[in-house]
């Protein structure tokens, strides 16, 4: 081994290194704090499912004991799963905060989206979403994203500037360097912060066993009427399934991601702690969108081509 | 060797919480295969799962390919996989059961120097790779350099394609002297070389069997132990202010907390500190880490500081210890990287975001361009265009507490604005450059003019 110069004598025991948990908490604090600082309108994106759950904790704490200075939006596919919707008002009420809601079923209703034969309306949030960030004026929208759920986000920085058709451009993205975050928009413009970037599903299980956040119980193993299609266990529903040819069965599940119902699948589990849950995410051979979602195996480029558009 | 990356035994919650987090950056010429490292470290590493493999095996089949093309997993855009090349930085995320890791993947391209700035910038270590048959070659000298510059604590040569050169010893030891002897001179603190052979596996996760006359670690175990600096001792302390924290309830009637992430080193309640760049001076009475009360805070936890006096605190303050505090200054000297395809030029009206300020400046001089391959410097080059590194003078509308970076990293950092339409212009480091010592060339001297 060539080595110059003398390696320092300080190891990870020293007692100024922070864990893995540590670090990225206080860098997603960090996040939070400077879009509070530059931004006039900034929203949260909150759907009840664990990323915007972390997010919402994670804010708290950056701006505690005051309130958090920011709305949530909630874009409402229709085909939620109930016990989701109930923690999301929970949760609403209990902090106190606003929630802005942007309704897909509302513009189907309207008529101005058209329900897609696959019956999926993950898609079909992009125009909602846009919509309400426009009308609302937000500059600054907080996702959940990270950037270990699939390869074009591997690519997202954490300011991500959108144009004013929400669209966004991999080819024009702004270099991040530093701790410098560039949060410089003209009217109409967006930035979509990401403060979990650097985090994996396995950092934000462990940080909800750490900081006892409570979540939707569909996360944990129980009893469920599904059926399947494409590999997935779906729940039933008046969403759309099933299908004839398709048959109802109960057995133990839990869902590793919660988005919309038509698309999201659960996976056959026994874990019903957060131990237990963080054990079999370990030890998981697949990734959660590929286990369970059925949006992101549209084509190899699904995902760029939402996000392009306006998807998160 | 024990390898470390297979637990028999699934972890327990504490046992996943104690790991510490690694940010390391590869650099690497076209074809050195650097996606082959990337692909192997999280392939050895049991990172890579059955679904996105089976994606990339899909993939390579339909194209006619005989073998999975792990560049598939890190190439994640439509025109990166069209072109067969890495247009972007892109970030990965793996572990064992000692440490996060936080790769930059950044291109090699000799064009894409800016997006190995960008991935160097927050990085602990940087692994420079080299094709064994090449050696060290100009390319290898520019990521040295750059790796320098933005001072990485680290930097492992990764000499690859040791099957290709039947293992040899000679060889490798001879790529690591130069390269050695090279980085050394440009002041980088660590160097470790390390051969390997990506497409075949040896060093990168397992030792090999092929080079029985290498006794360090592998690839892995390097990065698993390497020690990240936590040294605070001779730290001067920083707190850039991001936000204001004013409950205004009830409960809280008079708490007013000023916000922000350590940049560097420690503070203390009771300690003396003065507030920058006005220069009042008061004492620490608390400190929240996140809600809860702490005697103690460091570098890099975002805190929120309770100050004794009531006195004028606002974003883009700078808290520093009362004894240790840095000069203000409306003239900034630096060496930049510029990132933007417009270029930078002299009297180029600018915004200068330095910690959580950003002020109005302009750009006085562009004294030097430097040539990374030589290392010598151009005068007077007028312009900076994309992926130039060059010194700079730029005069800011109002007084910075700057730092060098040699001496701090995050306060010596500044990035430049187009006030126009938002671009990042240029990455900025605070005062004398590594590649100082070679004079200037004397060919701009006006001297020889003939009237």
């Amino acid at each position: 081994m060539t080595t110059v110069a003398s390696v320092s004598e300080e190891t990870d025991s020293s007692p100024y290194a922070l864990s893995h948990l540590d670090a990225l908490e206080s860098e997603a604090v960090h996040i939070f704090r400077e879009v509070a600082g530059e931004f006039e309108r900034p929203v949260i994106l909150f759907s009840g499912g664990k990323d915007s759950i972390v997010m919402l904790h994670l804010a708290l704490k950056a701006f505690a004991p005051a309130a958090i200075p920011f709305t949530l939006l909630h874009v409402d596919t229709g085909h939620n799963f109930p016990e989701v919707l109930e923690y999301r008002d929970r949760t609403v009420e209990k902090h106190g905060l606003r929630l802005h809601i942007a309704s897909v079923q509302d513009y189907i209703d309207r008529g101005i989206l058209r329900e897609r034969p696959d019956g999926t309306r993950n898609p079909l949030q992009t125009v909602p979403l846009t919509e309400k960030i426009q009308s609302e004026r937000f500059d600054a929208v907080f996702g959940g994203g990270r950037r270990d759920e699939e390869k074009a986000r591997a690519k997202e920085r954490v300011f991500s500037l959108r144009d004013e058709f929400s669209q966004w451009d991999p080819r024009r993205q702004r270099p991040e360097l530093w701790q410098l975050y560039n949060g410089r928009h003209a009217p109409g413009e967006h930035v979509r912060v990401f403060p979990l970037s650097n985090w994996t599903e396995l950092d934000v299980w462990q940080y909800i066993a750490r900081e006892g956040i409570e979540l939707p119980e569909i996360y944990f193993a129980h009893e469920r009427e599904v059926f399947q299609r494409s590999n997935m266990w779906l729940t039933a529903g008046e969403w759309g399934g099933p299908k004839d040819g398709e048959t109802v069965e109960k057995r133990l599940v839990r869902y590793r991601t919660v988005g919309d119902m038509s698309c999201t699948g659960a996976v056959d589990s026994d874990a019903t702690t957060l131990d237990a849950v963080i054990t079999e995410i370990a030890a998981s051979r697949l990734t959660e969108r590929g286990a369970t979602r059925a949006d992101d195996k549209m084509s190899e480029a699904a995902m760029e081509d939402r996000k392009r558009e306006g998807y998160f | 060797m024990t390898s470390t990356t297979e637990p028999t035994e699934p972890l327990s919650v504490e046992q996943l919480s104690a790991t510490t987090l690694l940010r390391f950056a590869t650099a690497g010429s076209v074809d050195d295969g650097k996606s082959t490292l990337v692909g192997r470290l999280l392939h050895d590493s049991k990172s890579v799962l059955t679904d996105q493999l089976e994606a990339v095996e899909r993939v390579s089949a339909s194209r006619g390919q005989d073998t999975p093309d792990l560049a598939l997993l890190t190439d994640g855009l439509r025109a990166e996989r069209e072109q067969g090349i890495t247009i972007d930085v892109a970030y990965r995320y793996f572990a064992t059961a000692r440490r996060r890791f936080i790769l930059a993947d950044t291109p090699g391209h000799v064009q894409y120097t800016r997006n190995m700035v960008t991935g160097a910038s927050t990085a602990d270590l940087a692994v420079v790779l080299v094709d064994a048959r090449n050696g060290v070659i100009e390319q290898t000298r520019r990521h040295a350099a750059v790796a320098a510059l933005l001072r990485v604590p680290h930097v492992v040569l990764a000499v690859n394609k040791m099957d290709l050169v039947e293992y040899k010893e000679s060889v490798f030891a001879a790529i690591a002297e130069e390269f050695t002897a090279y980085a050394s001179e440009l002041g980088v603190p660590e160097i470790t070389a390390i051969p390997i052979s990506a497409l075949a596996g040896d060093n990168v996760v397992d030792a090999s069997a092929n080079m029985d006359w290498y006794g360090g670690p592998t690839v892995l175990e390097h990065l698993e132990t390497v020690p990240v600096s936590h040294d605070l001792g001779h730290c001067h302390a920083r707190l850039p202010v991001q936000y204001v924290i004013r409950p205004q309830t009830a409960e809280h009637p008079d708490y007013r907390g000023y916000a922000g992430q350590i940049a560097a080193g420690s503070f203390r309640v009771g300690e003396s500190v003065t507030v920058l760049p006005s220069g009042r001076t008061t004492k620490v009475a608390g400190i929240d880490l996140l809600g809860k009360p702490v005697d103690v805070a460091w570098t890099p936890q975002s805190v929120t500081l309770l100050l004794e006096d009531d006195i004028d605190v606002s974003r883009g303050d700078l808290i520093v210890p009362s004894k240790d505090a840095p000069p203000t200054t409306q003239d900034v000297e630096a060496t930049v990287c510029h990132v933007a395809d417009q270029p930078l030029t002299v009297g180029h009206r600018v915004l200068l975001k330095h910690g959580t300020r950003t002020v109005k400046a302009i750009v006085k001089d562009i004294p030097s361009r430097l040539t990374l391959d030589d290392l010598s410097l151009h005068p007077h080059p007028g312009q900076l265009v994309a992926n130039d590194i060059g010194r700079v003078k730029i005069r800011a509308a109002e007084p910075l507490p700057l730092d060098s970076y040699a001496d701090s990293r995050r306060t010596g950092a500044f990035i430049l604005i187009d006030p126009a339409d938002g671009t990042t212009l240029t990455a900025g480091m605070v005062g004398e450059s590594f590649a100082a010592p070679q004079p200037v060339k004397d060919e701009g001297d006006d001297d020889g003019w003939d009237f």
